[in-house]
């Protein structure tokens, strides 16, 4: 192998491997940023012994090993400025016994070969709410997937050094905070797991339909999403609504191929060509869903819009829609999760249930909902009825404040677009 | 991206037999399992002997159904697993980490290839003559 060869495997066994390490490391030491760098210290040592043995047939085991080791280095070198400050007269309270434990004890913890546990401690830490939201996006994808600052940078369009200070500020704030390095038991467990999806499901929703600039989709970013809302899946296999999330993810994925035409505009649901769709995702998405069910989880948030997407996949064509089924999906999500947006698409599915005049009722009623003051997909939900109901002006008048609304470059062109086919015809 | 790592037939796949190597199946079966805890892997199967199946042959024209087995038994696919992984670099080291399909100091082949995906076609080629029509919409 040549040199350029040994460092890209590597490379591609850090960033397999880094997410475990990370979490095991961190059990012993407590703290996810100090265990980011003994990990990553494992890595630089990785790569002068590799460099010139090849890389080593169980490769994650050694850098496992290797930060195990620098872990238990750190302890012990910890302890050992405990006594000597002890024998100063300096007080063993003011080392702060929570951040490092015991000795013995850590030694006991770092034995226990539950790698899959550790894991999920590292993503339940890195989603805590004691961070915010971009800052629980930014260290998942940094410390569970294992991507790099520049690349998470670059997939939120933002400066490098503005992601690394944002990552930083996160490691600091979960070490300030004291926040336990565990998964939340009981009652505490619901909340915390929500948590956990919603930064999944905002990752996937940033590379599926981008809110700013003229790319249309990220690929990667949804594909990173799908990794590891499958890994949190396993992780977890007794949570339906992971699989909810994890159904609804891979049948929106499915639709990838289908929702750009060839000049790399947007397709709607509707209009998109059915035969693109990727059956096996299609497939992965609808067992994702029948398992959630079986687990009595068909009524979650994420299973429901997993089952609205399931009944568009399951319609070889637009015209076969079970669009009664769909409506009865929207009440049921309505109920679980209350929101103008459900409203809005309840509309849409009853207009095309029970025809335009019904779903337009529905949204004349949202109209002066604030929620939805900004969102451009009330005009153009609107826009589309009355074209419907051959009310031409009025749809050509909301089409344009729609296009006025959005902040997608692709998206505007498609609403004008509407607008002008309307006065053409 | 996605790759295949399809496993290469043998006289003994092509037997319809197993390996002679008890601990294969549960070293296949735990590299199965660290693919799906690491959310990687997307599908996989092991594919019958050829002579449970048969050729279409488009020959002059004309199309013929030749019945298995084939011949040429190294160029034949006794089974795939198909990986969605960030890069190519990740996607040799799942194939490294693959087990020795016919088991420890045997023979065998892997071959490993990707995937066209989506934004390959950046023109409205239907997705099903991908590889028929790359020629002529990639630029």
């Amino acid at each position: 192998m040549t040199q350029a060869a040994t460092h890209r495997a590597i490379e591609a066994v850090w960033r397999i491997e880094s997410a475990k390490v990370i979490a095991h490391v961190a059990r012993i030491v407590r703290d996810v940023g100090l265990a980011e760098e003994l990990a990553q210290d494992a890595l630089v040592s990785a790569l002068e012994h590799w460099g010139d043995d090849g890389v080593p047939n169980n490769p994650g085991a050694w850098l496992m090993t290797a930060a195990k080791n620098r872990a238990l280095d750190r302890l012990r070198q910890d302890a050992l400025h405990a006594r000597k400050r002890e024998e100063h007269g300096i007080e063993l309270d003011a080392l702060q016994s929570h951040v490092v434990p015991d000795f013995v004890d850590a030694l006991a913890e770092a034995s226990e070969d539950d790698i899959g546990d550790d894991l999920l401690r590292l993503v339940f830490t890195a989603c805590h709410p004691v961070l915010s939201t971009d800052a629980r996006v930014a260290l998942t994808l940094r410390l569970v997937g294992g991507l790099a600052t520049d690349e998470i940078a670059r997939a939120f369009l933002v400066p490098e050094a503005t992601m690394a200070q944002r990552i930083v500020r996160a490691k600091r704030t979960l070490t300030e905070a004291r926040v336990p390095f565990e998964v939340p038991r009981a009652d505490a467990l619901a909340p915390r797991l929500a948590s956990v999806l919603e930064v999944i499901y905002l990752v996937f929703n940033e590379g599926y339909s981008a809110t700013a600039g003229d790319d249309w989709m990220r690929p990667a970013l949804c594909a990173e999403a799908l990794r590891l809302g499958r890994i949190v899946a396993e992780l977890m296999p007794a949570e339906s609504e992971v699989l909810g999330l994890v159904a609804l993810m891979e049948i929106q994925a499915s639709r990838t191929a289908a929702r750009t035409d060839a000049q790399g505009r947007p397709v709607l649901l509707m209009d998109q060509d059915r035969s693109r769709w990727d059956p096996l995702l299609i497939r992965r998405g609808l067992l994702a869903l029948e398992r959630a069910g079986a687990l009595g989880g068909a009524r979650g948030p994420y299973a429901l819009q997993a089952a609205l997407a399931a009944c568009h996949a399951r319609a070889r064509q637009a015209d076969q829609t079970d669009w009664v089924q769909i409506v009865a999906l929207y009440d049921a999500l309505a109920q679980v999760m209350p929101s103008p947006v459900v409203e809005l698409n309840r509309a849409v599915a009853v207009g095309m249930a029970f025809g335009p005049e019904a779903g337009l009722e529905l949204v004349d009623a949202l109209a002066e909902t604030p929620a939805l003051a900004q969102y451009h997909w009330l005009p153009s939900v609107r826009g589309d009825l009355l074209a419907k109901l051959g009310r031409r002006d009025e749809a050509r008048a909301e089409f344009e404040r729609a296009a006025g609304m959005t902040r997608n470059a692709r998206e505007r062109e498609l609403l004008l677009a509407r607008s002008l086919g309307l006065a053409n015809r | 991206m996605r790759f295949m790592i399809q496993v290469r037939a043998t006289t003994t796949t092509e037997a319809g037999e197993m390996p002679d190597d008890d601990t294969l199946m549960r070293r296949m079966d735990a590299y199965h399992a660290d693919l799906v805890k690491a959310g990687v892997l997307l599908d996989a199967a092991g594919l019958k002997p050829s002579a449970t199946g048969w050729r279409l042959e488009y020959r002059g024209g004309r199309c013929r159904v030749v019945d298995g087995p084939f011949a040429e038994t190294k160029e034949l696919i006794a089974g795939y697993t198909l990986i969605q992984v960030r890069d190519r670099d990740e996607a040799m080291e799942w194939a490294r980490r693959f087990p020795a399909p016919m088991g420890e100091g045997a023979d065998a082949t892997l071959e490993v290839r990707q995937l066209y995906e989506a934004e390959d076609f950046p023109l409205d080629a239907p997705a099903g003559c991908a590889a028929q029509s790359s020629s002529s919409t990639r630029r």
